[in-house]
């Protein structure tokens, strides 16, 4: 992504709507869709087949307040041993706002000995996160925290 | 030019838990962006990043659009035996890179 | 006559302290504006997007190129040790133009004149990697650009600029960074405007960017027309603000919101 060295001042002006920060060009012209709460829960369902989920055992480290959207840390662990015979299988991350619903699926084994995975990622609007753990029984654990985005990702002009 | 930075400790005593961490130099492209005349910029993302150990699957993530440009992960092992950890990624537009890091456990 | 001269001189006080310069001792790097998640994204190496580029950098360092065939590392050996603390001196007097360079201009006046290499244009990936490398040699030192008594001409410029109102919205680099700098701006920290760590990991530009990036954004941000890439006001601007941060340590590459 370049910027061009003669970007015209006419096409930004053009853009200028609410400048975040000076600098920060600010152009939110084409939104994309945002997932839908069925898509969500189609998702969802893809993932657990339809079985029960039950609030508990994962944490989503998230910070609440996120400076851009683009580039957010995020930690999920899941408090479950990690033996051969009963181990956490997979992390599912799911998001509610972004275009669509998926954000990372994690697969383990019991070698991790710690069911636990940062990454960063992006969030195109304050949204609620979602984390479902699998593991070696079949159950389905989750939890969720809100999240609230000052400056969206996906908002930059690609120039 | 793609490269990554790759963080495992050289040394381990057996049955630690060990972090290891990645980074991957690469756009994550979403595909819902626009260029200013109005165009879509074509999706081009990594969709898998795999870790083996000495050629066993240890660790594996799907990527979507939602993660963020460089993909950067961290994740844990038990460190068992010495030897070596193999890291692959791969996506759209044919995209696939490895790397490795060795381990010395004691 | 020594009355009035005395008026005068008290007035280009009041004048210059309209805007108040930031004392030494209150001087901050925007690293310290930012929340503990992205500040540890900067100091961790793994986690550093930016350290992607230095990586690149190293390996373009020792590329054979150009007519002359010759890598960097040809003249200037291992640049641990001849890069450390040149990145904190830079924008730079040029003897051959009688100008101030900046790090970008000195790496393609090296392509052209002693590569024979064609110049890589500004925020290419190579030319950030080459000057995110070089940048890094010089990690924690203090920032020394301005000893050169040929600058001082081109930082007084540059100072000018920096305190020129412009643009639609009317605003000076000084009213933000100098006179407003403990507040906020639709949520985001204003900060003091020192450039400490470019080339810097922007997370809205999910790139790494040169210090000429970021001001070209803060020109266009005030509504105004932003000078091309290279620019001498640019240069000057990039000297008067690394001028302005002496002392303060080097911390390439950056991370910033």
């Amino acid at each position: 992504m370049q910027q061009s060295p003669n970007s015209s001042r006419r096409q930004f002006l053009g853009l200028a709507g609410g400048a975040a920060a000076l600098g920060a060009l600010p152009t939110v012209i084409v939104r994309p869709a945002e997932a839908t709460p069925a898509m969500l829960a189609s998702a969802i369902q893809n993932v657990t087949g339809g079985a029960a989920v039950r609030t508990g055992k994962v944490k989503l480290d998230i910070p609440p307040l996120v400076e851009n959207g683009n580039t957010v840390p995020m930690t999920v662990t899941v408090a479950h041993p990690m033996a051969p015979e009963d181990h956490v299988r997979s992390i599912h991350v799911f998001n509610e706002k972004n275009p669509q619903p998926n954000i990372g699926n994690f697969h383990f084994s019991p070698q991790n000995g710690r069911a636990q995975v940062s990454t960063r990622i992006r969030l195109a609007d304050s949204q609620k996160i979602v984390a479902i753990a699998k593991l070696s029984d079949g159950s389905f654990w989750s939890a969720s925290v809100d999240v609230v985005v000052t400056l969206a990702a996906c908002t930059e002009e690609v120039i | 030019m793609a490269s990554a930075l790759i963080n495992v400790p050289a040394k381990a005593k057996r049955g630690d838990i060990i972090e290891i961490k990645t980074l991957m130099s690469h756009i994550m492209e979403t595909g819902y962006r626009h260029t200013a005349s109005g165009e879509v910029v074509p999706r081009n993302i990594i969709t898998s990043f795999t870790c083996r150990f000495n050629g066993t699957e240890i660790f594996r993530a799907d990527l979507f659009p939602a993660i963020a440009a460089n993909p950067f992960f961290t994740f844990f092992t038990t460190a068992t035996e010495s030897g070596k950890f193999e890291f692959e990624w791969t996506g759209d537009r044919g995209f696939s890179e490895t790397a490795s890091a060795s381990i010395t456990v004691e | 006559m020594r009355f009035y001269g005395a008026i005068v001189v008290a007035l280009l006080i009041a004048n210059a302290a309209f805007a108040a310069e930031i004392p030494q001792a209150e001087r901050r790097s925007g690293h310290s504006f930012m929340k503990p998640d992205t500040r540890a994204m900067q100091d961790e190496e793994t986690a550093n997007p930016g350290m992607l580029w230095v990586l690149d950098g190293e390996t373009l360092w020792k590329r054979k190129l150009g007519a002359a065939n010759k890598a960097c590392a040809d003249c200037h050996g291992d640049a641990r040790t001849s890069m450390k603390g040149v990145a904190a001196r830079y924008p730079a007097y040029d003897k051959a133009t009688g100008r101030p360079i900046d790090l970008e201009q000195r790496v393609n006046s090296c392509r052209s004149n002693h590569q024979q290499a064609t110049p890589l244009p500004y925020e290419s990936r190579e030319l950030l990697a080459l000057t995110a490398f070089v940048a890094r040699q010089s990690q924690g030192t203090a920032i020394e650009t301005g000893d050169d008594p040929e600058l001082a001409p081109f930082i007084a410029k540059g100072r000018e600029l920096y305190m020129q109102r412009q643009g639609q919205l009317n605003l000076a680099c000084a009213n933000c960074h100098d006179d407003n700098w403990d507040k906020k701006l639709a949520g985001s920290a204003i900060t003091q405007g020192h450039p400490t760590g470019y080339p810097l990991y922007r997370l809205e530009w999910q790139s790494l960017g040169s210090l000429q990036r970021r001001l070209r954004a803060c020109i266009t941000g005030i509504r105004a027309q932003a000078y091309d890439y290279g620019a001498p006001e640019l240069v000057e601007l990039e000297l008067y603000l690394m001028s302005r941060a002496r002392g303060m340590p080097m911390e390439a590459p950056g991370v910033r919101p």
